[in-house]
């Protein structure tokens, strides 16, 4: 029985209008060029090596731990580093369900992250509520909670599809700046702003 | 069976039996039920020391518990009913907690979904949900409006106190306050995030220095409401959510569905379809025992484990993939056999598996088991006596390595394992490094039925034809299959409708949750580690 | 062999016609100083690619690939961001004490890295006492732990501290030992004076079976003092999520993280200047033309190789063996490796006595 699926051509994966535009956008108000190539070597920095917090609530997080192990290796790109305080890591890879239960300990992970942080959305739990999406008690989706840069379908993904998300999530932080200028952070203040968690003032 | 029949109709002339004649379920009102309990537990005749679960029932006139108690020795099952005394506000039933320990938790759970207090339980906290959470779900009356139980960011409510309901001399329920922790107690909070919990639980640590006093389980961190989601599929529509509870026994977990409902339906399934059931049973157990013995070493420190153990996972998988085509959520077992037919060279894959297998067993040995570093970690380390083990219904791997023969597919046998070669394993220490042992035989042993079957499989359909919709007779069925980390328990009752009625899932992993503040007193807090590693739970397994 | 004195009198020799005494020997500190911050950046992310690279062969797979040759360029990237990434102040701690708490542990490596003997006339500090000021030095690494883990705040950190606590004061008693065991060999406190001893023949040849005994008992002892695995019992991951660091964050983990890799170099370091020589190139008697190309090898070269050979045995020790228990641990210690130390000793200094040694 041969499988034969038309697979995305190779170009493809790297075809990306979303980071187009943003390029675009980033590159539309000009930038000075000292300033220009700082950014440049922060955010090669940045975007070759993101650590992840070793977050994992259900089945996504074994794919996970397949993604570390040898055959998809992800220390190949510096993603190994995988750390257990939210304080030292990057990105935290939201793999799998977060329920109601969950929400407050969750957001509080992501507020502990220290900046610049990024989050994954990564299998149809984190993104939606997935198969559980008429539970009583699973939130759906994390965007009301935490803004998310990368979106990764599966459930759960391949690790070859999470390899995929995080590479987007890269060369998303590629394109950024860290001296002034629109960037991520601006609309994440917004974001935070609008969702504020409850019964804490800062 | 039938004389326990008699001695129950002779001791308690008040009881009542339904359904069949061979496993009837006797029904007791409450005002009985802690005597028939007692007997059930203490007479020699009987026995009954093994709790297999408690199932929570809404019959929307009144509600009820479905006990399924068996005999650790003779495998006999028991199943009482007893239904609740007082008003729908407030369903009262005696606690057995005193028989059975693990029944601490069970009844926890019972009143987390369905707010029926069990008198003289030493803790009544709900057990998944939030402390303020209004209504209980798996009443038939729930209210899902989101807006009565939103999705909040702020931190919930934690108390030091539990509840303790007890009856007063005029026959009141009256609720008590008691400590959860003593007041000067040092508290370390491990988990909900945390490496080494597998998932999200959460462990409130009271200890003296580096030694446990007192470990108080916290769940509900990845509770999802599959019971109550199930009630609202029809049967095919179920299966699905059976790849999500315990991940890697996904294979068994849906073979146990598909049983319990083509039993009911009254369906003959092809031998073809049960050999390759079993067949991915047996290697998702490999797998599912590989990577235990991967992350557990990666608990204890010695992470390069992880690696190798993963090698012959991956190998699974691919096996897996081939056929069922997915890797982790396979969905393959249906109702009337199984998805699509076997991938053509799952066979010649099965045997390179099989080859690469004692090998990789004899490097893991190697790498650790001998490893004296390991062998002071592990041996003599969070013991769990045979007693114990039944007591606190710990099945599996980590029961029998407390030397309990509690292997279902020996004891009950279903599908064609009654005609299949393979040794119980069990060992006799009950301490961690047993447990560990226990999980490398039994790959050794799912190989030798791999083997038995990989050059047997039978020609003919590998599915039979089965209305799409598809209706059960009204009823109740209880079933108990082996999964990859012990006694897997399914009720399912049905009023006749395509959609099941209740679907009650008694996951090997909650009363090994429920058993680690048991086994860890008095242990280091290195030892935790260790322990909750050996007992190999899988946290959505517990929540659901 | 040669002697690489000439470049630093040079230096101090121009320095001096130009200025006065007291700014020369400013201007040498600081050029020191930048020297050391150098060597000092550069090994620690020589170090980190090194140890991942390691622990990948060992898990078969890869390890860091894709940035730059090799993945060469990877630490370097890991330092940028790590330079950049927030520091984040927390509430209701030590504030003095937290901050201060980096800074001695790697301050504690630094002061070590002054006297080890990097090549023939390499060094920064020679005084009679080299050894000696290296142990005192070294323990300071502790205080800033246990700092770090009490001024956190946090359950986590005061228990990976008290562990760290323990376990550094114990372990301290056996590198002190087995670092007497070999001076009493030497007959010499003086880093310089230990490597010119070993001119003909390294220690742990002439020695024999106490400096072997000793170098066992120094490696584990060693590795205990670098918390590495499997005594990485203050930073456990699977127990206490990143032990007394777990609250720090930015460029003050990066301290750590640094100090811990900086610290492998070290013990690996006096390791190989106790029983292997200092740079001291590998002379056999009797072979004079092995000797003699044995020679045309840079000191430094010999040094710095047998830092890190013998670092990979404490890298390969981590990704070997499952951790200790805490009681276990100090069971070791002082059941075991002290004991066995006590008699080493004197067996050591029987055998200089009697002139047993090669």
């Amino acid at each position: 029985m041969e499988v034969t699926t038309k697979s995305m051509p190779y170009e493809a994966f790297k075809d990306n209008e979303y980071i187009e535009k943003l390029v675009d956008e980033l590159r539309a108000s000009g930038t000075n060029i000292v300033v220009g190539s700082l950014d440049k070597l922060i955010n090669w920095g940045r975007s070759n090596s993101i650590w992840p917090l070793t977050f994992a609530t259900s089945c996504c997080g074994i794919e996970f731990v397949s993604l570390g192990a040898a055959r998809f290796d992800m220390a190949r790109f510096g993603w190994e580093v995988a750390r257990s305080s939210p304080r030292q890591a990057d990105f935290m890879m939201v793999a799998g369900t977060i329920v109601h239960r969950m929400v407050p300990v969750f957001r509080r992970l992501y507020d502990q992250l220290a900046e610049p942080k990024y989050v994954i959305a990564c299998g149809s739990c984190a993104i939606s509520g997935g198969p559980f999406l008429k539970s009583y008690h699973v939130a759906k989706g994390i965007e009301d909670i935490v803004p998310v840069d990368v979106f990764v379908p599966g459930c759960p993904p391949r690790p070859e599809a999470m390899i995929y998300g995080i590479m987007q999530l890269s060369r998303k932080i590629k394109v950024e700046r860290f001296f002034g200028g629109v960037n991520r952070k601006q609309k994440q203040e917004e974001f935070l702003a609008a969702h504020p968690v409850e019964g804490v003032k800062d | 069976m039938a004389n326990i029949t008699k001695k129950i109709r002779t001791l308690f002339p008040q009881a009542t039996f339904e359904g069949d004649e061979n496993k009837p379920l006797v029904v007791i009102p409450n005002a009985q039920w802690h005597e028939l309990a007692k007997a059930l537990r203490n007479d020699p005749e009987m026995a009954m020391d093994y709790l297999v679960t408690i199932v929570g029932m809404d019959w929307t006139e009144n509600l009820g518990c479905i006990y399924y108690l068996m005999n650790s020795v003779t495998d006999e099952v028991v199943g009482v009913k007893v239904l609740a005394e007082g008003t729908r506000q407030q369903p009262v039933i005696d606690s057995v907690a005193d028989l059975w320990p693990v029944a601490v938790t069970y009844e926890r759970e019972v009143y987390d979904f369905f707010g029926i207090i069990f008198l003289n339980n030493p803790d009544m906290r709900r057990l998944f949900l939030n402390i303020d959470w209004v209504g209980y779900p798996l009443r038939k009356d729930y209210d899902a409006n989101p807006a009565i139980n939103p999705v909040s960011t702020e931190s919930e409510r934690q108390t030091d106190f539990t509840d303790v309901y007890t009856r007063n001399e005029k026959g009141e329920v009256v609720k008590n306050e008691v400590r959860v922790f003593q007041k000067d107690d040092f508290v370390v909070n491990i988990g909900p995030q945390h490496p080494a919990t597998h998932g999200v639980l959460r462990f409130r640590t009271a200890v003296d220095g580096e030694t446990i006093k007192k470990i108080d389980v916290y769940m509900g961190y990845i509770h999802r409401g599959v019971e109550k989601l199930c009630e609202d599929l029809m049967y095919p529509q179920t299966l699905h959510y059976m790849d999500r509870l315990d991940y890697f026994s996904a294979h068994n977990y849906h073979h146990a569905l598909c049983m319990i409902i083509e039993k009911a339906a009254g369906i003959e399934i092809s031998r073809r379809a049960q050999v390759i059931r079993v067949m991915m049973d047996e290697l998702s157990r490999i797998a599912s025992h590989c990577l235990f013995i991967g992350t557990y070493c990666m608990d204890l420190g010695a992470t390069t484990m992880l690696f190798y153990t993963l090698r012959v996972r991956e190998q699974i998988l691919d096996i897996m993939e081939k056929t069922c085509g997915a890797r982790m959520t396979f969905n393959y077992d249906c109702i009337g056999g199984v998805m699509q037919d076997l991938a053509p060279d799952f066979v010649a894959d099965v045997k390179a598996l099989l080859e690469v297998l004692p090998k990789n067993i004899k490097e893991y040995n190697e790498v650790f088991t001998g490893n004296v570093i390991a062998k002071n970690r592990m041996e003599g380390v969070g013991v769990l006596s045979k007693e114990d083990a039944i007591a606190y219904g710990v099945t599996g791997p980590s029961g029998r390595a407390s030397g309990w023969a509690c292997d279902m597919r020996k004891h009950m046998p279903y599908s064609i394992y009654s005609e299949l070669d393979f040794e119980e394993v069990l060992a006799t220490e009950g301490d961690s490094m047993a447990r560990f042992k226990c999980r490398l035989r039994e790959i050794e042993e799912s190989a030798k039925i791999l083997a038995q079957l990989v050059d047997n499989i039978p020609d003919g359909e590998y599915c039979v034809k089965v209305p799409k919709m598809l209706k059960l007779p009204a009823g109740s069925w209880f079933q108990i299959t082996e999964g990859c980390r012990g006694a897997f328990g399914l009720y399912l009752e049905s009023d006749g409708s395509p959609k099941p009625f209740r679907l009650k899932i008694a996951p090997p992993c909650l009363p090994q949750a429920a058993a680690v503040d048991h086994i860890t007193r008095g242990q280091k807090i290195a030892d935790l580690i260790t322990i909750g590693g050996s007992l190999d739970y899988i946290v959505p397994d517990i929540d659901r | 062999m040669q002697d690489l004195s000439f470049i630093t009198e040079w230096i101090d020799s121009s320095l001096r016609a130009l200025m006065p005494g007291w700014l020369t020997v400013t201007v040498e500190c600081l050029l020191i100083g930048v020297g050391l911050l150098l060597v000092y950046a550069l090994l620690a992310l020589f170090y980190i690619y090194y140890e991942r690279k390691v622990c990948a062969a060992f898990q078969c797979r890869l390890g860091p690939n894709r940035v730059g040759p090799w993945g060469l360029l990877q630490s370097f990237a890991d330092m940028f961001k790590m330079l950049i990434k927030e520091i984040i102040h927390l509430n209701h701690i030590d504030r003095f004490l937290f901050a201060l708490a980096p800074y001695l542990v790697i301050i504690a490596s630094m002061l070590a890295f002054a006297v080890l003997p990097w090549g023939n006339g390499i060094q920064i500090i020679n005084f009679n006492i080299g050894i000696f000021f290296l142990i005192a030095v070294s323990s300071i690494g502790v205080l800033g732990i246990l700092l770090a883990g009490w001024s956190s705040n946090n359950k986590y950190t005061l228990i990976g501290s008290l562990r760290s606590g323990a376990q550094m004061v114990s372990y301290e008693l056996s590198i002190g030992l087995s670092v007497i065991t070999m001076v009493c060999l030497a007959g010499t406190m003086s880093v310089e004076g230990i490597v010119a001893e070993q001119q003909d023949l390294w220690f742990i040849f002439k020695g024999h079976i106490p400096a072997i005994i000793a170098f066992v008992i120094y490696m584990i002892a060693g590795t205990a003092e670098t918390n590495r695995g499997p005594f990485d019992l203050p930073e456990a991951e699977s127990e206490l999520t990143a032990g007394y660091h777990t609250e720090y964050s930015g460029m003050h983990f990066g301290f750590f993280y640094l100090a811990e890799y900086l610290n492998l170099f070290i013990v690996s370091g006096v390791a190989a200047l106790l029983f292997f020589g200092g740079w001291m190139p590998l002379h056999i008697p009797g072979w004079e033309a092995f000797n003699y190309i044995m020679d045309y090898i840079p000191s430094v070269v010999w040094f710095v190789g047998k830092a890190i050979v013998l670092s990979f045995i404490i890298i390969w020790f981590k990704w070997t063996f499952p951790r200790l228990r805490i009681d276990q641990l100090l069971a070791l210690e002082w059941k075991y490796l002290l004991p066995i130390n006590l008699v080493n000793l004197v067996l050591m200094v029987l055998i200089i006595v009697f002139n047993w040694h090669f």
